[in-house]
């Protein structure tokens, strides 16, 4: 394990990209590092960091009309090298989520190419970093998260540990000291103690799973649960997993851009078709998020859930209706 | 001769009236008066038919400058049309220049079918202030950018 | 002596047993200590769940749109803001009068988790514009100094630049999530421009900041001369955005320009003078 000042990580921006969570406008959030940067590895990011591999919005490909002929121009697939530092636990095993959404086949271009490019250097937590943090639920780790390599800072002092070639590779870039492995394991039982007293560690997934679909569906407590849902998409914006994306064309006048963006399942045109969407009630599309992360994923993937508890969307729904609340209304004895 | 050659031509987008502007801009077309030939006009029923995304959409589109113009007040087809406009563009250009927007891009202005002559003087007027602003960077799209 | 809070619940339970009204519109509790969550009772056993307290801050008036449809009358426990709200959706028919049940709670100020909410630091005043019965008590009338304003007053000082720059950077964190306009009372379009494939503006995610720009505008333009100032937006926005800025920037210009507006009577932007200034 290496052991350095934090100061020094930031250095190799000066060699690759390097996106940290900052503090922008009052807000934390995944941004390019430059010197001056706030720096937050106290906070939750607003978002999760999923945007750094899938975002928000990404050109696929433009239609440009040169005179009476229309040329079609495949967008450039993104190959800068880039280091995505102070990422959580919670959205570190997210990755993993997305990769088998999209380099499972068909392997998605785009996403695997960020993929590559990009390095993870996963930050430990030193506790739960909000109350509504729940991800030991999903069986992660705060204090071991996955990535290319694991960090934890300590007293103003970063400790990095390699899991991959690619975290080789970056450690090597970087000097520091060699300290012993254990250094942090008290600082570690600690951090898992106080995430083991937050309100949500104790939600039990009981009953809920790819078996219990249809008992999951027809569940009469959805009608109750989803009755403030405001149809807004603040749930799937900031949530790690969701992976739903539209594809539209844009028109630039001169040619069309065709991009596409995230989508989310709370939206009136969500897969919008010629009848219209799917699902007609607010209710019906509010079931559909977290039976897809609770039931259908898992269903389709080994059991594995479309969560990952970094609570984002406990703390950000402007009704306070939530995955915590759905867990606990059918989860446990209840199915 | 570089100067000449890279010139900045703004462009603009005037919403015109069908019973007073838009003929009045007739009428300074064939009373052969000049006005900047980057002045893109869009015929609608009524001043108050222009809402702020059509203005929005101009800018975005590569406009620099965009301008309204009706009936006198008193004088509309519709006989209160213009009153609402003036109202909700005051409302609206007060907000865009709370968030920053130059408030010399926009204008209303009154041309009746009779102001050919009023026509072409507010659009050379106009594309004066407004190139004087230069290009529209604050509300444009980059990728209406050609 | 019963609080405010005790009298709001035992009056609504008095109403549902008695058989005035067929359902209660009010809040339930969540997750956590500030949560609480809009909730619809209709049964007895579900009414031991109406809570009513300092977090109850989501307003719940847009939910009355939908109820005004259904059999019966509907008591909604609503705060002087939310009744605000209300008359605007009245005065607009979007709400029936004789299927609502209006009782107003006096509110001294609601919080969340980060303590008072914003809307509530510069509160519009504790009289309700339309109720069937309102409980409140002296302390509840107290009208705290706040001038709503004053944030806007600050920003008009800066140059266009640095306002420019300041929205830039607040509107960049939006995630076009909706939840500002969907948690808005004035909001109540069956469609959303937004949300039509074919009004060529609806977009799922801003491409480019100029949509940041267009949707923000457009939002608060459409409110303009209909919002309450309820300030809903503000909190309902996962990134923080002080959207109700637009908003009360429109509200205190069309009171310095046109005498200014109480939501529910006539909207200046529906009237017009011919001795109007210019734009």
């Amino acid at each position: 394990m290496l052991k350095l000042h934090l100061d020094r990580l930031f250095r190799i921006a000066e060699r690759r990209k390097l996106f940290a969570p900052i503090r922008r406008a009052g807000v934390v959030d995944f941004g390019l590092w430059e010197p001056g940067a706030d720096v937050d590895l106290e906070t939750l990011t607003s978002r999760s960091a999923k945007g750094l591999f899938f975002p928000q919005s990404e050109d696929l490909m433009v239609f440009q009309m040169r005179g009476k002929a229309i040329e079609v121009e495949p967008a450039a697939v993104p190959d800068d090298m880039f280091v995505l530092f102070g990422v959580r636990a919670c959205d570190a095993r997210s990755f993993a989520i997305l990769d088998r959404v999209f380099l499972e086949g068909p392997v998605d271009t785009w996403y695997q190419a960020r993929r590559s490019a990009g390095t993870v250097v996963a930050l430990g937590c030193p506790g739960p970093l909000a109350e509504s943090c729940f991800c030991p639920v999903f069986g992660i780790d705060l204090a071991e998260p996955e990535g290319d390599a694991r960090a934890w800072v300590l007293d103003g002092e970063l400790y990095l540990k390699a899991m991959t070639e690619k975290g080789e590779a970056l450690l090597k870039e970087l000097d520091g000291e060699e300290v012993d492995d254990n250094a942090l394991d008290a600082a570690k039982a600690d951090a898992r103690a106080k995430m083991a007293q937050n309100p949500l560690a104790d939600l039990d997934l009981t009953g809920l799973d790819g078996d219990h679909m249809m008992e999951m569906f027809n569940a009469p407590e959805w009608k109750a649960l989803s009755k403030a849902c405001l149809g807004c998409g603040a749930c799937t914006y900031v949530c790690p997993t969701c992976q739903c994306y539209d594809i539209r064309d844009f028109d630039t006048g001169s040619g069309i851009q065709r991009f596409r963006c995230w989508d989310s399942c709370m939206f009136s045109d969500f897969t919008l078709m010629a009848h219209g969407n799917p699902r007609r009630t607010q209710l019906e599309r509010f079931r559909q998020r977290f039976m897809h992360k609770l039931s259908y994923f898992p269903a389709n993937n080994d059991g594995i859930y479309a969560c990952v508890g970094c609570g984002r969307c406990v703390g950000k729904c402007p009704m306070h209706v939530n995955i915590a609340k759905v867990i606990r209304a059918l989860g446990g004895k209840h199915i | 001769m570089q100067g000449e050659v890279n010139e900045f031509k703004p462009l603009i987008v005037a919403f015109c009236c069908n019973w007073c502007s838009y003929a009045g801009a007739d009428l300074a077309g064939s009373s052969r008066l000049s006005y900047p030939a980057d002045v893109k006009i869009i015929r609608v029923p009524c001043s108050c038919r222009v809402n702020p995304l059509f203005i929005l959409r101009a800018f975005q589109r590569g406009a620099d400058g965009v301008i309204i113009c009706g009936c006198h007040p008193g004088d509309c087809h519709y006989t209160t049309g213009n009153y609402y406009a003036r109202r909700r563009m005051t409302v609206l250009f007060r907000l865009l220049e709370f968030m920053g927007i130059d408030r010399q891009r926009v204008r209303v202005e009154w041309v009746s079918a009779a102001e050919g002559a009023k026509f072409a003087l507010v659009m050379n007027e106009f594309a004066g202030a407004v190139k004087a602003l230069g290009e529209n960077v604050k509300l444009g799209d980059l990728r209406c950018k050609p | 002596m019963q609080t405010v809070a005790e009298r709001v619940i035992a009056r609504a339970k008095e109403l549902f047993f008695s058989g005035e009204v067929r359902r209660v519109l009010g809040w339930e509790r969540g997750e956590f200590q500030h949560e609480r969550i809009p909730a619809l009772y209709e049964t007895a056993e579900q009414l031991e769940k109406l809570v009513y307290d300092e977090y109850c801050g989501p307003n719940l008036s847009k939910e009355l749109i939908a109820l005004s449809k259904l059999e019966g009358r509907t008591l909604a426990i609503l705060k002087p803001c939310d009744a605000r709200s209300l008359n605007l959706l009245l005065r607009e028919y979007r709400v029936d009068r004789e299927k609502v049940y209006i009782l107003g709670a006096g509110c001294t100020g609601m919080r969340g988790r980060d303590g008072l909410l914003l809307k509530c630091e510069t509160c519009r005043g504790k009289d309700f514009p339309v109720f069937d019965e309102a409980i409140d008590d002296e302390e509840c009338r107290k009208v705290p100094d706040g001038d709503r304003f004053a944030d806007v007053c600050r920003i008009e000082q800066m140059s266009g630049d640095e306002r420019f720059l300041f929205f830039r950077s607040e509107l960049s964190k939006c995630i076009r999530c909706n939840a500002c306009r969907n948690i808005c009372p004035a909001c109540s379009c069956n469609q959303c421009v937004f949300d039509n494939p074919d009004s060529g503006v609806s977009s799922k995610a801003s491409a480019d900041p100029f949509e940041d720009s267009q949707f923000h505008i457009v939002r608060a333009f459409h409110v303009a001369g209909r919002c309450t100032d309820c300030g809903e937006c503000s909190r309902a926005c996962p990134q923080g955005i002080p959207l109700h800025l637009l908003n009360r920037k429109i509200i205190k210009d069309i009171g310095e320009l046109y005498g200014g507006y109480e939501a529910g009577g006539r909207s200046p932007l529906i009237d017009y003078r011919a001795s109007d200034g210019e734009a």
